[in-house]
């Protein structure tokens, strides 16, 4: 489709609209009707229904329905999406380890090995108790002591509970860095190497966030949310050690797709938070490792470097 | 109220005048020496803005280094300027009048650079007006960005203020300076006549400054002392940051003042201004900062030893008996208690050579322990650090990052000595004004009457 195509789609969508907006059935999709280039995709035969504006369900050929991405504007991205609370629960006696969160999550967002926004690390509270490994997500806090610091507002917390960073505003003072009690938070010190993609949400839900002299997270992927899917990390989760949902809903889902209630595995599973006392109110919940499905002993911890 | 004779008001106002445009040899050689590391420093800046800031040794969890701890040593000297200004004056010193303006010269030296320590230190400085047209009043960083800018435009005019009678005395006396020379003296004197109603309202509006300043001044670097006092890092999340910043800040601001002015007399001939008696009676202030610094030092670092909480540990540590111990004994021991001691002695508090020596001994520890406030706790994060990448979970300062933060320190001393040189460093007008009223409170250079006028006390 060249881009005059393109344009008459879209200039004739926005006359036709009155017409025939068609929202909630087709989810995702509009109809490409009223439009010149019919000749594409002639696979005739598959009908759909659509809901029109005043009500009507019309049977629409498949080949005239065109894919349509809302448009996203900076100001949706700062407000997040409507009616969400998104929530991670991670069960600490699933995980072993492996680190294929990690490398699905530098996969996703085109980060190279040497930096990790999800790193595992070995911990051991005191030299008697049994070491475990524990995959570290910025907690996205509900009182974020990072985005309470930022001079301009480039790192903000949206309705939906994500913490997220808009590197087209950082100023690269690095206060947040000092304030994030979770060490999550990286900057980049020199230039990143870019990708060859083209993005076309704002800057705070890109899925390539490196910019020299910026600070970059976790953002619990909201272009994934957008389309009612896992970020990477659950589904880079072979031992479904990570859940992920809506706290609104009660529902959360692991990489397997069970989909459970969320407030039923935290009481089961007697799920806290990582250093509750400091009072930030973390969006992580974190399964106490028993009975663990790998060999403790295993873990060796390496002390820095 | 006797008046001293019109003869030695002109001896005292020649001798004052002559450092105005005058060029002394080692002083150009420092303005040379200075300028070269600027450059240097400048280059290397440069470089920086190029690559990135992984020319320093920064790293995600060192993420702050020596260029914050700078900015915390800047804001701390230039309280000087409150000490001096107002601290005395309301105290009712009389022997500060001598050191009044070179207590602002390097008040509003220090608060430049610590105005732009911040731009070295960040990732891009270009979108520095982002902090007006994106900022955020919850921000500390915006307090500390308005604190310093009124702090900075508070000191321009108390600089100002003691300045505009000299100037019409420069006006009035030195006639044979380059006529933009007296045209611009001519303006900033703003037609002073030394008037009754002048000094009148100059003096109140100079009290007035004084009464304003003193709560700018503290609130600087109160707000910087905020900047890690906010955070949840050991070691930061500390309620005694900000006395414990104001304190070192006047400790430091007394001791680079002492080190200044033993610089002046001897260089531009001060000697009959800048006496034994004002290096002790800094001395004693001295004394009495670095006592009570100790006394916050010892609650800053030794009540929470004593619980050694599981978060706190690490830092201390460090600090104790770890990589870092080396400094911190060193700030506080020859840092504090040796001045202290030193400075309790009265025959080496008489002495200016020992004045002096204990000064560099208190500036080298506040400088140090700057570093000390900032690295050790970003070195000991909560979360403990597992497979750091190389260079990660330490911080040793690279080339770059030591030759911005020398030139930093450069061009501070820089700024300072090109404030000194187009006016009297001494205020002449409050200097004469006071040896008027002598007999009241000495301030210092009454032996200026004795040695240079015999007859007067005679007669």
């Amino acid at each position: 489709m060249t881009t005059q195509n393109k344009d008459n789609n879209r200039r004739n969508f926005l006359k036709s609209s009155a017409t025939a907006i068609a929202t909630g059935l087709v989810g995702g999709s509009i109809i490409n009707s009223f439009v010149s280039c019919k000749d594409k995709n002639k696979t005739e035969g598959e009908k759909m229904n659509v809901l029109t504006h005043d009500g009507k369900l019309v049977a629409i050929d498949k080949s005239q329905m065109a894919n349509f991405k809302p448009h996203i504007s900076d100001e949706d991205v700062r407000k997040g999406i409507p009616g969400k609370k998104f929530v991670m629960v991670i069960d600490l006696a699933k995980c072993d380890g492996c680190g294929k969160c990690t490398k699905a999550c530098n996969k996703m967002h085109y980060l190279p090995t040497n930096k990790a926004w999800l790193s595992v690390v070995d911990m051991q509270d005191s030299s008697e108790t049994a070491p475990y490994y524990f995959p570290k997500p910025c907690m996205h806090c509900d009182n974020p002591p990072c985005t309470k610091v930022c001079p301009v507002g480039a790192t903000f917390k949206r309705e939906d509970g994500i913490v997220a960073i808009d590197n087209t505003r950082c100023v690269g003072c690095r206060f947040c860095m000092a304030a994030c009690p979770y060490s999550v938070r990286l900057f980049n010190w020199l230039e990143p190497e870019k990708p060859n993609i083209v993005e076309t949400t704002p800057a705070a839900e890109h899925v390539f966030q490196s910019k020299k002299g910026c600070v970059e997270k976790c953002d619990f992927c909201p272009h994934m949310a957008r389309e009612g899917k896992l970020p990477a990390c659950v589904t880079g989760c072979p031992m479904n050690a990570i859940w992920f949902g809506d706290a609104n809903e009660d529902a959360v889902t692991c990489y397997d797709g069970t989909t459970t209630k969320l407030s039923q595995l935290l009481q089961d599973g007697a799920a806290y938070r990582f250093m509750e006392e400091l009072g930030t109110e973390p969006s992580v919940y974190y399964l106490p490792p028993t009975n663990r499905s790998y060999d403790a002993k295993e873990i060796k911890i390496e002390n820095a470097e | 109220m006797e008046k001293i004779d019109q003869e030695i008001k002109n001896k005292i106002q020649d001798e004052l005048l002559a450092t105005v445009g005058k060029r002394y040899r080692q002083e150009t050689f420092w303005v040379i020496f200075l300028s070269i590391i600027c450059i240097g420093g400048t280059v290397a800046w440069i470089f920086q803005l190029k690559k990135g800031l992984g020319v320093t040794a920064m790293r995600d969890y060192v993420s702050w280094g020596l260029y914050i701890s700078l900015l915390f040593f800047f804001v701390g000297i230039s309280l000087i300027g409150a000490l001096v200004s107002c601290v005395l004056r309301l105290s009712g010193a009389k022997w500060r009048y001598p050191l009044i303006r070179i207590a602002e010269a390097v008040t509003l030296s220090a608060i430049f650079f610590a105005g732009f320590m911040p731009v070295l230190d960040m990732g891009r400085p270009e979108r520095l007006y982002y902090l007006i047209t994106h900022g955020r009043i919850q921000s500390p960083i915006l307090w500390d960005v308005m604190a310093i800018a009124t702090y900075f435009f508070g000191s321009v005019i108390y600089f100002y203020l003691p300045l505009i009678p000299d100037l019409a005395t420069m006006r009035d006396k030195l006639t044979d300076a380059p006529k933009w020379r007296r045209t611009l003296w001519k303006w900033l004197a703003m037609n002073w006549t030394d008037s009754l109603i002048q000094r009148k309202l100059l003096k109140k509006g100079m009290f007035i400054l004084c009464i304003v300043i003193l709560p700018v001044a503290i609130s600087v670097h109160t707000i910087s002392a905020w900047l890690i006092a906010f955070t949840l890092r050991p070691g930061w999340n500390s309620t005694i940051m900000g006395p414990y910043f104001v304190f070192g800040a006047l400790m430091a601001g007394a001791a680079i003042m002492i080190l200044i002015i033993a610089k002046l007399r001897i260089g531009y001939r001060l000697e009959k201004y800048l006496t034994a008696v004002h290096f002790n009676h800094l001395g004693k202030i001295l004394l009495a900062l670095t006592a009570f610094y100790l006394y916050l030092n010892i609650n800053k670092y030794g009540v929470p030893a004593y619980k050694m909480a599981k978060d706190e540990k690490p830092v201390l540590e460090d600090l104790f008996f770890g990589n870092n111990s080396i400094l911190f004994w060193f700030t506080q021991i020859v840092g504090i208690v040796i001045p202290i001691i030193i400075l309790s002695i009265k025959k080496l508090r008489n002495t200016i050579r020992w004045v002096v020596t204990s000064s560099i001994l208190v500036l080298l520890g506040a400088l140090i322990n700057r570093y000390l406030i900032v690295v050790p706790s970003m070195l000991h994060p909560f979360v403990p650090i597992r497979h750091a990448q190389p260079g990660f979970a330490t911080y040793y300062p690279t080339l770059t990052e030591w030759t911005i933060t020398a030139s930093s320190l450069a061009g501070f001393l820089l700024l300072t000595i090109l404030l000194f040189k187009p006016f009297p460093v001494i205020t002449i007008w409050e200097v004469t004004e006071e040896l008027e009223k002598q007999g009241e409170k000495p301030i210092g250079v009454e032996n200026i009457l004795t040695t240079q006028n015999s007859a007067y006390h005679a007669s």
